[in-house]
């Protein structure tokens, strides 16, 4: 295992997090592969929406340091830091409104305008027609709204995008969908990608690298396949599916 | 009126006191402190008018209006108990707003500098400055609680603080002006508004009446925008931090 900085786009050096008393991320070392895909699994309460919220500046690390692109993330302007680790989640938040609007978001923020060809672009890419740009984000499907919040997200030209549970409530084919297109997005433009999911065969079978956390500590990191076959007890009980 | 009317009035604070035991309503208590506060209060105030009107002394009215502003901020700040200094806000904003309309009523010699003048205007505008920020202050913090995925989806795009909030914050400000604005649609078509009323009956020439009243809609109109608005613009940095991010609204009153 190496974590030199020049392939790693993402490294954490012991950050902790914690609320009030209570640590959430304690002591976390490692780093994320520059231009793969990262699967990051465990427990729910483990600790991993907290770490992307550490990532993309929403909230930040009572000590410790976490790396982007080679800078400490202190050094960026967090408007910055956020345009350059993209966040989306399972929620898939939509600002009400239509699809242009919301595609449009990223760049209306920075006092530009998306033109509608772009957006077109957009939607066709992440495999939605041209027809979706002016529907009301109210009448789309969840894996649409899916596939909105990931396009949105990509306005920004993310150099890192962080997937937050992105197919869990999702279809078997609306999943597949997602992660043929998060394969693509990565394939092509070299976009660091780390995924959170609850679905190990698709930790296992979309990541190149993976995380396993639990109770706020990096427990096992590593090639993917390391999920067949755990080295350490508590993941492998985790695989098992013995610990939610 | 002579004290023996008062006296005699009180028949109308027995009537609903009479219906709230019937009835079980339990009012009973509330309305009595009501009462007896209302006339210790109102009855003190009329003394210490007399007073002040007497004495043609600057510092009395400065000291009466700073009153009014302790008063109306002890009210209003409890809605705001989630905005960290709200208080100070508060103050900031009423003094603001009560220097902004009497600049201009006595600039301009809308109304003579007098105390007879000056106080229950200044009440008015401080008075109705309070609803406003109660009005404000309650739809703000709803919202914003309401709305924190969509604050944090901005921040989480590259947004700033101020765009994270915005649908917040002029959503409450519109929602906050709105009443103020609908009742004047309707004024004197149901009710003569109270001002109005008092002068009329004490014997005062009922369009010269109307001519004050309007004069104070039209205030009252600007102390509901410009508290709203300042009240806003103070309040909605508080919720974040250098690193732009939301702080956690405070739980504790
Ligand atoms: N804003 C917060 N305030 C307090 N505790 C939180 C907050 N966010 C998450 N937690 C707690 O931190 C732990 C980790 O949460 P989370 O990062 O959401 O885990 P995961 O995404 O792995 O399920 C949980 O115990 C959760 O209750
Ligand atoms: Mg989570």
């Amino acid at each position: 295992m190496t974590t030199s900085n020049n392939e790693s786009a993402l490294q954490f050096k012991h950050v902790i997090y914690s609320d009030g008393a209570t640590p959430i991320i304690n002591n976390v070392t490692g780093f994320f592969p520059k231009g793969k895909i990262t699967t990051l699994v465990g427990p729910s309460g483990a600790g991993k929406t907290t770490l992307f919220r550490l990532c993309n500046g929403l909230i930040s690390p009572d000590s410790g340091e976490i790396i982007v692109d080679g800078k400490d993330i202190n050094e960026y302007e967090p408007t910055e830091l956020r345009r350059t680790v993209g966040l989306a989640l399972q929620s898939a938040t939509m600002l009400s409104g239509s699809v242009y609007k919301n595609l449009s978001m990223p760049l209306t923020l920075k006092g530009e305008i998306l033109s509608e060809e772009k957006a077109i672009n957009l939607l066709i890419d992440v495999g939605l027609g041209s027809e979706y740009l002016q529907k009301n984000v109210k009448d789309l499907s969840g894996g649409q709204r899916q596939k909105v919040s990931i396009a949105r997200t990509l306005v920004n030209k993310p150099k890192i995008l962080l997937l937050d549970e992105i197919t869990s409530s999702l279809d078997r084919v609306s999943q597949q969908d997602i992660e043929e297109l998060i394969k693509r997005i990565n394939n092509r433009s070299e976009v660091t990608i780390i995924w959170i999911t609850h679905n190990l065969q698709q930790a296992v079978s979309i990541g190149d690298y993976t995380w396993v956390m639990m109770s706020g500590k990096l427990i096992e990191s590593g090639e993917s396949s390391l999920l067949n076959n755990p080295q350490n007890k508590s993941v492998k009980r985790f695989v098992q599916g013995e610990i939610e | 009126m002579n004290f023996l009317g008062l006296a005699l009035s009180l028949i109308f604070v027995l009537i609903p006191i009479v219906l709230s035991r019937t009835l079980n309503l339990g009012l009973e208590r509330d309305t009595i402190i009501a009462t007896v506060r209302s006339i210790i209060q109102l009855l003190a105030v009329g003394y210490i008018l007399t007073f002040v009107f007497g004495s043609d002394n600057y510092i009395y009215i400065i000291l009466m209006i700073a009153l009014m502003i302790v008063a109306a901020t002890q009210n209003a700040r409890k809605k705001g108990a989630t905005i960290q200094g709200i208080t100070w806000k508060l103050i900031g904003t009423f003094i603001f707003v009560e220097i902004l309309t009497q600049a201009i009523l006595l600039g301009f010699h809308i109304i003579p500098a007098t105390a007879q003048y000056i106080i229950p205007i200044s009440g008015m505008v401080v008075g109705n400055s309070m609803v406003l920020s109660i009005l404000f202050l309650n739809r703000f913090t709803a919202e914003v609680e309401t709305r924190q995925d969509e604050t944090e989806l901005i921040l989480s795009l590259g947004g700033t603080p101020k765009q994270a909030v915005q649908t917040s914050l002029i959503t409450s400000i519109k929602a906050s002006l709105i009443p103020t604005i609908e009742s004047q649609k309707t004024i004197g078509l149901v009710q003569l508004p109270g001002m109005m009323s008092g002068q009329i009956i004490a014997g005062a020439d009922p369009v010269q009446a109307v001519q004050f009243q309007l004069l104070i809609l039209f205030l009252l109109l600007t102390t509901a925008a410009v508290t709203s608005i300042m009240l806003g613009f103070l309040s909605y940095p508080t919720l974040f931090n250098k690193q732009m991010q939301m702080l956690k609204i405070r739980e504790d009153s």
